[in-house]
């Protein structure tokens, strides 16, 4: 089959802190209009290769491509021009703690476009409602919200500039069940409504199998990329506990029939 | 940009609207500008004709939404030519769901009210005082229980005595050899009216030993270690840290205050001592130089102009200074809630009050002496 051209593509990059290595020549491709998984047990570096995606970590060797331009080496400008089309959530939220919610969302937006107040109104409504906050909260500072408004504000600012590309770093951590579903619901509509291509980094086995198209594992310093059904087979002891133990095993059960429709 | 966005026609009480071009972000302006020529100007019947719109992104489509309901509710009717665009389907999904509404924030009155604002200023007021004085208590209580031994964080209080003593020697004794360079050469240029060079060394000896020495070194430490005292706590009370201690019935005041309040003691007076022996080099330096004074002249001339009392009467200052200097930084750094905004502002009135209470402490001080003959 002829593939697309990634939009992102990882190559070769290793990072070491110290005498640790995290990643040993890990290779990644992100293909356009799809959602990727990166999934991982704790302190494999999982963000870290986000962070090295985005140009905020630079790598000891190897080199990340955005768009065929090497983010180490590309000027200023011309990565400036690929930012603008991305969307990011960190995992803790990252929103500025001095401005109010409605701020945060407008910062993106003020910064590169000339936009009427009304117009910025409006952009935050749909952005809040998009995320299924109450466009009441817009008036909050970040420490009046809670730890799952948080993240919903946050995923309000990275979409704020209707962004082509979306990093999330566990998006869905510390929402109550129900935010979660409609945040995997929220997902699905905009790789499939928008053509949206996402990057996730998750734990969710549920957000995982009810959004993503391929998952990436970080095992041994290495990443193993398959489609999820692919994934599931493989043999590695560690994909195999992962994906079929005990809390594994309710999420398979309780999405497997819904994928059938 | 080639085409418009938005082209209208108006036939009979219809008006046939036909959007062009890319509805996106980057042309948010451009959107604006023609939403706000889209006027329903008496048409009942307003047909959308979206088929030759080349993109659509979720605020465009949001901005048109809004704007064509705005017309619906002033009594037109809006059809869509064919389909409307997809998104609109989702629009209408996020805008129909019910949302929980937040508790409302509570919003201050600001100058508009000036008597309310006085009020509510005097209250504030008064709880920070109360606040204050229940802070040295509380300070006060945990020093007297941590005598025990194992509560007295040993090592803490040694790298704190590091941390805003040794490492603050450099700067230190190059402001203190400076200052004293300073007043030495000043003072010089008066008296050698009188031809009284020879007492340059009383005067410099008596400034620096007495008031200068240990002045200039609370300042410093002051900006040095009373704005690091509120940034760390002030970090550790956003990250819930200071939470964490107190769920692990760690006396937070025990483990982050003390050791700093203890380590400051012990460090300001030894660096008092640095910054007087630095300014009496400077002095002796000056002398030579500039009035041929020379060391062997210097130090007998230095052991006539001291009383026995001199170099106590500042080093005695120093404990104070230091205690002011630790409770105003650990206080403001305890005080920070919320937000990065919040860590700064506190941050800066540690550092001004500190200086502040320093000077008001060090007049205080020189009536007392002066009163007491000391």
């Amino acid at each position: 089959m002829n593939q697309p051209a990634p939009i992102i593509s990882v190559r070769n990059v290793v990072n070491r802190f110290g005498a640790q290595t995290v990643h040993d020549g890990v290779s990644l491709d992100v293909l356009p209009g799809e959602v990727l998984g990166i999934v991982g047990g704790s302190g494999t570096g999982k963000s870290v290769l986000l962070r090295t995606m985005l140009g905020l970590h630079r790598p000891v060797s190897g080199e990340v491509l955005v768009e065929g331009r090497n983010v180490c080496g590309a000027s200023d400008e011309e990565l400036l021009e690929v930012k603008r089309r991305y969307g990011v959530t960190f995992q803790h939220g990252a929103l500025f703690s001095s401005l109010t919610v409605a701020q945060n969302i407008q910062l993106p937006i003020r910064e590169y476009f000339d936009a009427s107040p009304a117009t910025l109104a409006a952009l935050t409504e749909l952005r809040l409602r998009m995320v299924g906050l109450s466009p009441d909260a817009a008036a909050k500072l970040p420490s009046q919200l809670s730890g799952g408004m948080i993240k919903l504000a946050a995923l309000a600012r990275a979409l704020a500039l209707d962004p082509t590309l979306l990093f999330l770093d566990e998006p869905t951590a510390g929402l109550d069940p129900i935010s979660a579903a409609s945040f995997d619901e929220l997902v699905s509509y905009l790789h499939r409504e928008l053509q949206l291509t996402i990057v996730m980094i998750t734990h969710d086995l549920d957000t995982l199998l009810a959004t993503c198209n391929r998952v990436a594992v970080i095992i041994d310093s290495k990443i193993v990329v398959d489609t999820l059904d692919g994934i599931m087979k493989n043999p590695h002891p560690w994909i195999q506990e992962y994906f079929h133990g005990p809390r594994a095993r309710a999420a398979v059960a309780g999405a497997r029939p819904g994928k059938g429709k | 940009m080639a085409r418009e966005l938005l082209e209208q026609a108006r036939t009979g009480d219809a008006l046939t609207v036909r959007l062009n071009g890319a509805w996106r972000i980057e042309n948010i302006a451009a959107i604006e500008a023609a939403l706000a020529q889209l006027s329903q100007a008496g048409a009942q019947r307003i047909i959308v004709d979206a088929r030759s719109l080349e993109e659509l992104d979720l605020s465009g489509a949001w901005l048109l939404r809004e704007h064509l309901q705005s017309l619906q509710g002033a009594g037109g009717q809006v059809e869509f030519t064919g389909e409307p665009p997809s998104q609109f389907a989702f629009l209408e999904e996020i805008s129909a769901q019910q949302l929980e509404e937040t508790a409302a924030v509570e919003r201050r009155s600001g100058w508009r009210n000036p008597l309310g604002w006085l009020g509510r200023v005097s209250v504030q007021q008064w709880h920070h005082a109360i606040d204050g004085v229940g802070y040295l208590g509380r300070v006060a209580v945990t020093g007297l229980r941590s005598l025990r031994p194992r509560h007295l964080r040993l090592a803490s209080i040694t790298r704190h005595i590091y941390e805003t003593g040794i490492q603050a020697i450099p700067i230190v004794s190059l402001i203190a050899f400076l200052i004293s360079v300073i007043i030495a050469y000043l003072s010089a240029q008066q008296l050698r009216q009188f031809g009284a060079e020879i007492f340059t060394v009383d005067l410099v000896a008596i400034a620096v030993l007495r008031e200068m020495g240990v002045l200039l070194t609370a300042i410093i430490v002051a900006g040095r270690s009373g704005s690091a005292f509120a940034a760390e706590i002030g970090v550790m009370r956003l990250n819930d840290e200071i939470d964490a201690l107190h769920s692990m019935g760690v006396d937070p005041w025990e483990v982050l205050v003390l050791p700093r309040l203890i380590g400051l003691l012990i460090a300001l007076p030894l660096l008092t001592v640095v910054a007087d022996a630095m300014g009496l080099a400077g002095g002796a330096l000056l002398s030579s130089l500039l009035l041929d004074i020379s060391l062997t002249q210097f130090i007998p001339r230095l052991q006539d102009a001291l009383a026995p009392t001199t170099f106590w009467a500042g080093l005695i200052k120093a404990p104070v200074f230091a205690a002011l200097i630790a409770m105003v930084g650990t206080y403001r750094g305890m005080q920070v809630r919320d937000s990065s905004r919040e860590l700064g502002r506190l941050t800066t009135v540690a550092v001004v009050e500190s200086i502040f209470l320093v000077i008001f402490a060090d007049a205080i001080f020189a009536i007392v002496f002066v009163e007491l003959d000391f």
